[in-house]
């Protein structure tokens, strides 16, 4: 059965590495692909069959009023949804060429892969330091012990924390300021090396300035992270988001270059939300 | 006599009641909006003054009556119970009552005949003296109440003050109760370090109060100071305490995480009741499993690779101790799981890391503090455990950390030296009151501490 | 690691995270380590199944225990034989003055006539209980329409007896035969010879017994011989020391300490001898086992059972066995094959307090259809007693009963009161706060700390009476008090604000609010804390052995202030007992006391189930 499993995944691999990457119409690698993807919670269903592709090295924005999905179908790419006993998920989503869904992906690998940022900053209550290690550690990513401090310095550096903590890494990650403590789990995030990471509404529970540094890193971070960001806030969306999707009552309503979806949206729910009728 | 007088104070409770709300319809014309109060307040008003101070004071004179006919019956009799000891004065007294009020009399003579008449006599002036009272104050507090009902009284302000200050009083029982224990344990224990030195008793290595009037100064009736000394028996109780929580942590902690993280529904439904059930189970049915079973079994398994167990085995008490903290362990630990917050668990997983590793890396380090004051907890109650030890763990004060010998424990040395009879202010009466003050001191402080941490730990997550 | 150079954890490969390329997930190491990780998973959560199972397992042990031992006292076995209850025997009119003990010996002289001596009747007598006489005067007084007649009356067996019948004595197996065989004689010394060897397995275990005897005696032999070369040793160095010492007095001591050294060694030298002839007896009688031996009491025993008789076999050869006949045999005529068989009981008679005669008494009697297994009612009964057959839970219940009547009503009330007043009322300041405090910490007190209370204030200083169901009611009141004050102010806790506040705004006071409207809400809950609570009370021992509820108490306590114990502390007494009838009395209680727990817990469920409201 073990050796079985193995062949299973190396094939699964394999396919990985001989075909193609998926491009868009424009030419763009398609890092993730979603093709009507259905949510049911219970009985409810809470999304009705979204087509969504995500583009490498690009921020792609998810918006809509709330309930309206846009946090269940971000939880679906790395199947976070996994932990909620009565949630199922029908359809198809692609990691590059691999179903995330397909029995023979695991799930274990695919969160390594695809990584998560949530809306509380949720810092283990260890040390800066142990927060940042924890990825690499389980994932054996490091080879020593100067391997993982390497590891560390570099993933506070690109979260754009490392000048603020450096002097007190052995204090506890709960007790710096929320801005920081977001950027912290930003840092974790990134020292496992994802390839792309998950935003759900990073910035809710922060300060203007706070706000202001994640969105900076953001827009950094791209350029080596495929990120997907779930936000409230359309001035977030349109300043660092290359793409939107739109959604409303479980339905993608429309997805385009952020530019187009802010100033000519083709549908009229989507010109009612951006100019605040609803929402 | 004290039932009968309470079940007429009741009647007269009752009737008051009754006339109150009529009376209070009285003066107000049976006009209902003319009161400030309902006429059931009224009642209850009347009711109260009539009854209640009634009651008290049958209360107080059913507590200090006989002690009270005692000391007058002693110093009216002085010269038949002079040169009498205490147990002696104590069955003389027991004796008279006898003659005097009906029972069974030991044996009587002159003295005691006496004695009886004294007790009948003042029986009956307390029984004059109790009724005349009693009487006067029902009758006073009718006539009070009667005469203040008026349309405009407040009847319901004096019945709510009443009640609230039951309340109040029913919650002061809990603060009575723990005055009643210190001070008792207090007390006797003083009494006891009078005789014996409180450092002899602290830090002594040698136990046996059964021999506690032989050798030196038997003759005088004085206690052997040297036999009380209590560190065996805190040995044996954290010996036994030990193999206690080396059984139950691992167990109660492993069930707690497997039973909040992994379990299906159906596991969780049978195992919850099993654990119930376990928590459920009186000790003295554990006691009865580990003197019975578990102990014979140990034995003959010691014997079977050549060891020697005694048949009064720490390990035999402390194992099935164990399981009985099992349930304890396990609900204590899954409340504390249970409150790390799911956004960590959630971090983690983001992050691609097993379940396993979330529990074992984040989870329970974050919960680390709360299980550590569910182990304390656990711990002061195997402390305080009883019947497991005295039927399986035997009387032998030994100082070891073999857990294949016997060994006792506070809990056990406290049964055996006040279960019988005996003379209440001998050192080995007394010694059982310095043993319970030891237990108590010892599990308030490891309470104390655990719900300190349990608390900063709450505050933590909130 | 806090001295990273800037520059080295600045330059980050490919602008990703240093030392990390980009794929890492997927390459051939990290599914090997994710191999590893899952397995480690797999491990860890079967240490979790692990436990889960051992707790499990304990339960289940215990219970299992505690029934297997305990169902058979449920059932008692009672022997019918007929007794003369007529005028002349027993007084009509006053049949509480009749010796019943003599009627009951002369009905059993009369079923087994053959028991004639004195010593054979003593053991007749000894089967049934001793308390058979008190049974029968009260049977005949609660239903006269039984005197006057001379049919079969069912008495008690007494406690061995009735656990022989149960098979919890000995175990017992018949030995077919296949041959004919002769009787010498119908009573006394008898002797059975059959036509083939049929008592080789007779002789099996007699050759068992040797050999184990010998094993044994060798082993005693080894250790004594060990010892009697350590005493040599011992006596050789001491006379080399005593031939280099000057000092006289040294010299002294040490020719005493030879003297004691050799007579010991005398001692060990005449046991070794003794122990070797016993060893060359044994062996002797090993060799020659193929002609017969001699059975005795450290080995099975075995009845032949013949012509209505059993005998039970002394001398023992192949073909033939001799023997005292327990009941005589109806004919010395020779038998046919299949017409008579050999018992064996496996515990040999010493290691048992019911002798081979009463066993071939009981089973003559069995074999006459008089004995009959019934509902064990002297159990559910009767208080407490020293015979086994005679003591029941009865008293122990009802005393169980008033305490938990005490309890209840004190704990209940006040608990309420309490968490009424803390929760709906209560300033927050410092006394409400200390009150709190207290409630938590009087939860872990341990319970034998209220026993030491209610001995030091309710019995010596309100002088209450001792071993009384008022004062045990009261020490356990106290102890519950705690779970019950919790429990209510969760109970008031879950009755959302918005009901009071709909009292408080048609006008109601804030009493009013709580009394009509919160409390019958919060009065599942109430109930179900307080149920929980009295479970607790109802399982508890400790405090009450110290206020002196322990005392054998034969009476059924009439009041709460009668002396009595209660059913776990009489489990404790009873479980102190040597007679193996009170194990498994002391089981049957605990039987009966998890019963009434577990019923009360169902309760408690039931009730939390049945109005759990969700707000």
């Amino acid at each position: 059965m073990a050796l079985e499993m193995t062949t299973d995944t190396e094939s699964a691999m394999d396919t990985t590495m001989s075909a193609p990457p998926a491009v868009s119409a424009e030419g763009e690698t398609l890092k993730m692909r979603g093709r009507d993807v259905k949510v049911f919670y219970g009985d409810k269903q809470a999304l009705h069959g979204v087509d969504l592709d995500v583009r490498k090295n690009q921020v792609t924005a998810l918006i809509g009023p709330s309930g309206c999905g846009k946090s269940t179908f971000l939880r679906c790419l790395n199947r976070m949804n996994d932990t909620i006993d009565i949630c199922r998920v029908q359809g198809d989503i692609l990691l590059d060429n691999d179903d995330v869904y397909d029995p023979r992906i695991d799930v274990v690998e695919l969160r390594a892969r695809v990584g998560m940022v949530f809306q509380k900053p949720n810092p283990f209550p260890k040390s800066i330091f142990e927060n940042v290690a924890y990825g690499p550690r389980i994932h054996g990513l490091a080879q020593g012990k100067s391997d993982l401090e390497d590891i560390v310095a570099s993933s506070l550096q690109r979260a754009g924390l490392f000048e603020e903590v450096k002097d007190r890494l052995d204090e506890p990650g709960t007790g710096l300021s929320g801005g920081q403590q977001q950027r912290l789990c930003i840092a974790r995030a990134i020292a496992v090396s994802p390839e792309v990471i998950l935003m759900d509404e990073p910035c809710s529970a922060l300060d203007p300035i706070a706000t202001a540094k994640v969105e900076e890193l953001m827009d950094e971070l791209r350029q080596n992270y495929t990120i997907v960001i779930v936000t409230h806030s359309m001035q977030q969306a349109a300043r660092v988001s290359q793409r939107t999707a739109f959604f409303h009552l479980g339905n993608l309503v429309e997805e385009g270059l952020t530019n187009d979806i802010f100033t000519n949206p083709k549908d009229q729910r989507t010109q009612d939300y951006i100019t605040g009728r609803f929402g | 006599m004290f039932w009968t007088y309470a079940a007429l104070l009741l009647l007269v409770f009752v009737t008051a009641n009754v006339y109150g709300r009529f009376r209070a319809m009285q003066v107000a014309g049976h006009q209902l909006s003319a009161l400030h109060s309902r006429p059931s307040y009224h009642g209850g008003y009347l009711a109260i003054l009539a009854a209640l101070p009634a009651f008290v004071l049958l209360i107080a004179w059913a507590i200090v009556e006989p002690r009270l006919l005692d000391t007058m019956v002693i110093s009216a009799k002085a010269e038949s119970v002079a040169g009498l000891s205490k147990a002696e004065l104590q069955a003389f007294l027991r004796d008279a009552r006898a003659i005097a009020f009906g029972g069974i009399v030991a044996f009587s003579d002159a003295g005691k005949e006496q004695a009886a008449e004294v007790f009948s006599s003042l029986a009956q002036t307390s029984f004059i003296l109790k009724t005349t009272l009693i009487i006067a104050l029902v009758a006073g507090g009718l006539w009070y109440g009667n005469r203040t009902i008026t349309p405009t009284m407040r009847a319901r302000h004096f019945v709510e003050r009443t009640v609230m200050a039951l309340l109040i009083l029913c919650s002061a029982v809990a603060i009575f109760t723990t005055i009643g224990i210190v001070l008792s344990l207090i007390f006797e224990s003083l009494m006891f370090f009078r005789q014996i030195p409180i450092l002899d008793f602290v830090f002594g290595t040698h136990w046996s109060p059964q021999s506690a009037f032989e050798g030196a100064g038997a003759e005088h009736g004085e206690a052997n100071t040297e036999i009380f000394g209590a560190i065996p028996l805190l040995v044996g109780t954290m010996l036994i305490t030990a193999i206690a929580i080396f059984v139950a942590a691992p167990v109660g902690l492993l069930s707690a995480i497997y039973l909040s993280d992994y379990a299906s529904t159906p596991v969780r439904a049978i195992a919850k009741p099993v654990l119930e059930i376990l928590a459920g189970i009186p000790t003295v049915v554990y006691g009865f499993f580990a003197a019975l079973t578990v102990a014979p079994f140990i034995r003959g398994w010691g014997e079977s690779i050549g060891l020697s167990v005694s048949s009064e085995s720490a390990l035999a008490a402390g194992l099935v101790m164990g399981i009985m903290i099992i349930p304890f362990v396990s609900s204590l630990s899954d409340d504390v799981i249970n409150a790390v917050p799911q956004s960590l668990r959630d971090g983690s997983a983001g992050l691609g890391a097993t379940k396993s590793e979330t529990i074992r890396r984040v989870v329970l380090p974050a919960a680390l503090p709360g299980i550590v004051s569910a182990l304390i907890l656990a711990i002061s109650r195997a402390i305080g455990e009883t019947m497991i030890v005295v039927m399986a763990a035997g009387l032998a004060a030994n100082i070891t950390a073999n857990p294949l010998e016997a060994v006792t424990t506070v809990t056990v040395q406290i049964v055996t030296l006040l279960v019988g009879d005996q003379e209440f202010d001998s050192a080995k009466t007394l010694a059982a009151f310095a043993l319970g003050l030891l237990l108590f001191c010892i599990t308030l402080a490891l309470n104390i501490f655990a719900l300190r941490v349990v608390k900063k730990y709450r505050e933590q997550y909130d | 690691m806090i001295d990273i150079a800037q520059d080295t954890a600045g330059t980050a490969i490919d602008g990703r995270v240093k030392g990390i390329p980009s794929g890492v997930h997927t390459t051939d190491e990290a599914r090997k380590r994710l191999k590893k990780r899952y397995s480690m998973e797999a491990r860890f959560k079967a240490y979790g199944m692990g436990a889960i199972a051992l707790a499990a397992t304990f339960l289940v042990l215990l219970l299992f225990t505690i029934v297997g031992s305990g169902l058979p006292a449920f059932t008692y076995n009672y022997v019918s034989v007929p007794l003369n209850l007529s005028a002349e025997k027993v007084d009509p009119a006053n049949p509480a003055g009749a010796s019943y003990n003599k009627i009951i010996r002369d009905g059993l002289k009369a079923e087994l006539p053959f028991a004639s001596d004195r010593k054979n009747r003593r053991v007749l007598y000894s089967l049934v209980s001793s308390g058979a006489n008190v049974t029968l005067q009260k049977q005949a007084i609660a239903d006269p329409s039984i005197l006057g007649g001379t049919g079969p009356v069912a008495i008690p067996l007494s406690d061995f007896a009735d656990l022989y019948v149960k098979g919890l004595i000995t175990k017992k197996t018949e030995i077919a035969t296949s041959s004919a065989a002769t009787v010498s004689g119908t009573d006394g010394q008898v002797t059975i010879s059959a036509q083939k060897p049929e008592f080789e397995q007779v002789l099996a275990a007699l050759k068992t017994y040797y050999d184990r005897e010998i094993e044994l005696l060798t082993g005693k032999i080894e250790a004594r011989g060990r010892s009697e070369i350590s005493v040599k040793t011992k006596i050789a160095g001491l006379e080399t020391r005593l031939a280099n010492e000057k000092d006289p007095l040294v010299a002294q001591r040490l020719t005493s300490e030879v003297e004691g050294n050799k007579a010991a060694l005398v001692k060990i030298m005449s046991a070794l001898e003794k122990q070797k002839a016993e060893l060359v007896t044994l062996q002797g009688r090993l060799a020659n086992i193929g002609t017969g031996g001699t059975l005795n009491a450290n080995m099975p025993s075995f009845f032949v059972e013949v012509n209505g008789g059993t005998i039970k076999a002394e001398k023992v050869t192949p073909t033939s066995v001799t023997g005292t006949a327990f009941i005589p045999l109806s004919t010395d005529a020779a038998v046919p094959a299949g017409q008579w068989g050999i018992e064996e009981l496996e515990t040999p008679e010493s290691f048992r307090k019911f002798s081979d005669k009463e066993i071939a008494y009981t089973d003559y009697l069995v074999s006459k259809g008089t004995v009959a297994n019934e509902w064990n009612s002297i159990f559910f009964k009767s208080g407490a007693s020293r015979e086994p057959e005679m003591a029941g839970i009865w008293g122990a219940a009802v005393g169980s009963f008033w305490t938990m009547l005490v309890t209840l009503s004190l704990s209940f009330p006040i608990g309420v009161s309490a968490a009424i007043y803390l929760e709906e009322f209560a300033p927050k300041n410092r006394w409400t706060h200390l009150i709190e405090v207290n409630i938590n910490n009087l939860a872990a007190v341990p319970s034998i700390v209220f026993g030491l209370l209610g001995l030091a204030v309710f019995l010596n200083v309100f002088g209450l009476p001792r071993s009384a169901p008022v004062v045990g009611g009261m020490v356990l009141a106290l102890m519950t008090l705690p779970t019950i004050i919790i429990a209510s102010r969760a109970a008031l806790q879950a009755v959302p604000p918005s009901i009071r506040e709909a009292a408080l705004g048609v006008g109601a006071s804030r009493l009013q609010a709580v009394f009509h409207h919160v409390l019958p809400l919060a009065m599942p809950g109430i109930l179900t804390g307080t149920i929980i609570g009295m479970a607790q009370a109802l399982g508890e021992t400790a405090p009450l052995l110290m206020i002196g509820m322990v005392a054998f108490i034969v009476d059924i306590p009439a009041s709460p202030v009668d002396p009595s114990t209660v059913l776990p502390v009489q489990i404790f007494m009873w479980a102190d007992f040597p007679e193996p009838a009170f194990q498994q009395k002391t089981s049957a209680a605990i039987m009966v006391l998890l019963g009434f727990l577990i019923s009360m817990n169902a309760i408690a469920i039931v009730l939390r189930k049945r109005f759990e409201r969700r707000w």
